[in-house]
């Protein structure tokens, strides 16, 4: 069954085109990664799932409901994670993370929030300033924040960057032992290519705002010939350019 | 609309403002200063005046109803501004609130700033300077919800320009406000203005509310068509800073700049 269903989707910025006629859907459980150089229309593509950015044209669903007319409903399930977005930094991680559970209307917030930090080892955490916090726990608990309302799908916008390999690595992990106890549905950016590698079951590149090729990981590495997926990416972003 | 969302949000405030020294100033110590300041000045004034006038209860009624104006602004546009400042904009509207939740939250936690500061000022101008707002009985209710819908719409304006210009139109949100002051006649009637200012003057709510408040000191009657224009004005007024504000939302949306205003 698909959970994300995307047509023809076209963003300009004045005379920019940002995201040009791209379509995807993808499988409810299902990692997928949205790679792309710089610029390709990753965030931009993303944002407009989330409704925060509108597109040109093209329609945008969310278990066969519109983004645009039933944002309320499609946004109750779905959630979003970006170290570039930040959390209130003077409360308190516990204030920060009650405040969204209950936008969210969590029941027992309390006690999902002691089950999140429990989880992501951020407990000792939950009395602390955020403005305190060192980037990879912030990752943490913003990873906690986006698992609040149980979502059904978990949009992550380069959850990793800026962490060290050991703190990725583990984030990582915890993220992925999240999504196969819940069958969550990811869709993931990044530019760390070893991450997608092991993290995604599907891999969709964009570049200059179109999608150029869709595959998992395994099949794209055999069918461009590659050592591994940072090849890959090096090869299908040197191509756009010359382009 | 889902008042859980609005509830969230207002608890937000809460945790923001109890831990934030220059809210607690703004809440507390400057309307105070305010008070302290018009307060000795209209007793030195009430000693030289020979008109007769009560000069006390204009300038003090003045100061006490001006804040309603005031914290109706601030609490709308302070709460947005630090949402931009803290990058948290995009974190908020990712969730299902809606724009109305979101404004209807500041509006709500405004009310709750207002009534602290409201009945700690009243005790104050009480203690100090025997002026007890409530002389103005009954017309005091139409005199704050008129003045907290004008101070709301102001909030509002100030945030859809942000929304427009960027931080550069920071310094509009706290400055707004002063701008406004010298047209609404607060502390002196409107024919004191010069005639170009007093068409201005009358086309600002606020300004019917202070001209309806000499007059119930002097009169003790509030004249009806001081009331009614207020109210209207503020429906217009209400109405033209929504849909602006709607349309400057809509637009950074499309430009695509939600997470890059600060």
């Amino acid at each position: 069954m698909n959970v994300i269903e995307v047509k023809n989707l076209v963003k300009k910025f004045d005379k920019v085109n940002a995201v040009n006629g791209i379509s995807f859907s993808i499988e409810e459980g299902k990692i997928t990664g949205l790679l792309g150089p710089n610029g390709a229309g990753k965030t931009t593509t993303i944002q407009m799932l989330l409704d925060i950015v509108t597109p040109t044209s093209g329609e945008i669903e969310f278990f066969g409901m519109s983004v645009k007319k039933d944002r309320e409903k499609v946004l109750s399930k779905i959630n979003f994670s970006s170290p570039y977005v930040a959390l209130p930094y003077n409360l308190k991680v516990w204030e920060n993370l009650m405040t969204f559970a209950r936008l969210y209307n969590v029941k027992n917030p309390m006690k999902k929030i002691e089950e999140l930090a429990k989880f992501f080892d951020i407990k000792d955490l939950l009395p602390k300033m955020t403005s305190a916090l060192s980037t990879g726990q912030l990752t943490r608990v913003n990873l906690a924040k986006a698992l609040l309302n149980d979502p059904k799908v978990l949009l992550l916008d380069e959850p990793t960057a800026s962490l060290d390999p050991d703190i990725a690595d583990k984030s990582i992990k915890l993220l992925k032992k999240f999504q196969k106890e819940r069958n969550l549905t990811i869709l993931y950016t990044s530019h760390n290519m070893q991450e997608i590698e092991t993290l995604c079951d599907r891999v969709i590149f964009i570049n200059h705002g179109k999608i150029v090729d869709d595959a998992s990981p395994k099949e794209l590495i055999k069918k461009y010939g590659r050592k591994d997926l940072n090849e890959v990416f090096l090869h299908i972003a040197r191509k756009g350019d010359k382009k | 609309m889902r008042w859980h969302r609005i509830k969230a949000l207002v608890i937000r405030q809460i945790y923001l403002n109890k831990k934030s020294f220059p809210r607690i100033m703004d809440l507390l110590f400057w309307p105070m200063m305010a008070l302290f300041l018009w307060g000795f000045i209209s007793m030195f004034l009430a000693q030289t005046d020979s008109s007769g006038l009560n000069i006390i209860t204009i300038l003090l009624g003045a100061v006490l109803l001006w804040h309603v104006v005031q914290e109706g602004q601030h609490s709308v546009a302070i709460a947005f501004l630090e949402d931009v400042w803290q990058k948290n904009l995009l974190n908020i509207f990712v969730t299902p609130v809606t724009l109305a939740e979101y404004i209807s939250s500041t509006v709500i936690f405004g009310l709750l700033r207002l009534a602290v500061a409201g009945i700690v000022m009243t005790i104050v101008a009480w203690v100090f300077y025997s002026f007890n707002i409530f002389t103005f009985g009954f017309f005091l209710v139409p005199f704050v919800v008129n003045l907290l819908f004008f101070g709301w719409a102001l909030g509002i304006f100030a945030i859809s320009i942000i929304l427009r210009y960027g931080s550069a139109a920071n310094s509009f949100a706290w400055g707004l406000i002063f701008i406004i002051q010298p047209f609404t006649a607060v502390f002196y009637p409107v024919s004191i203005l010069p005639k170009a200012m007093q068409y201005v003057a009358y086309a600002l709510p606020s300004t019917h509310v202070f001209e309806g408040m000499r007059a119930v000191i002097a009169t003790g009657a509030l004249p009806m068509h001081n009331l009614i224009l207020a109210i209207l004005l503020n429906i217009i007024y209400f109405a033209l800073v929504m849909t602006f504000f709607t349309k400057m939302f809509a637009r950074i949306k499309r430009k695509g700049l939600l997470l890059k205003l600060d």
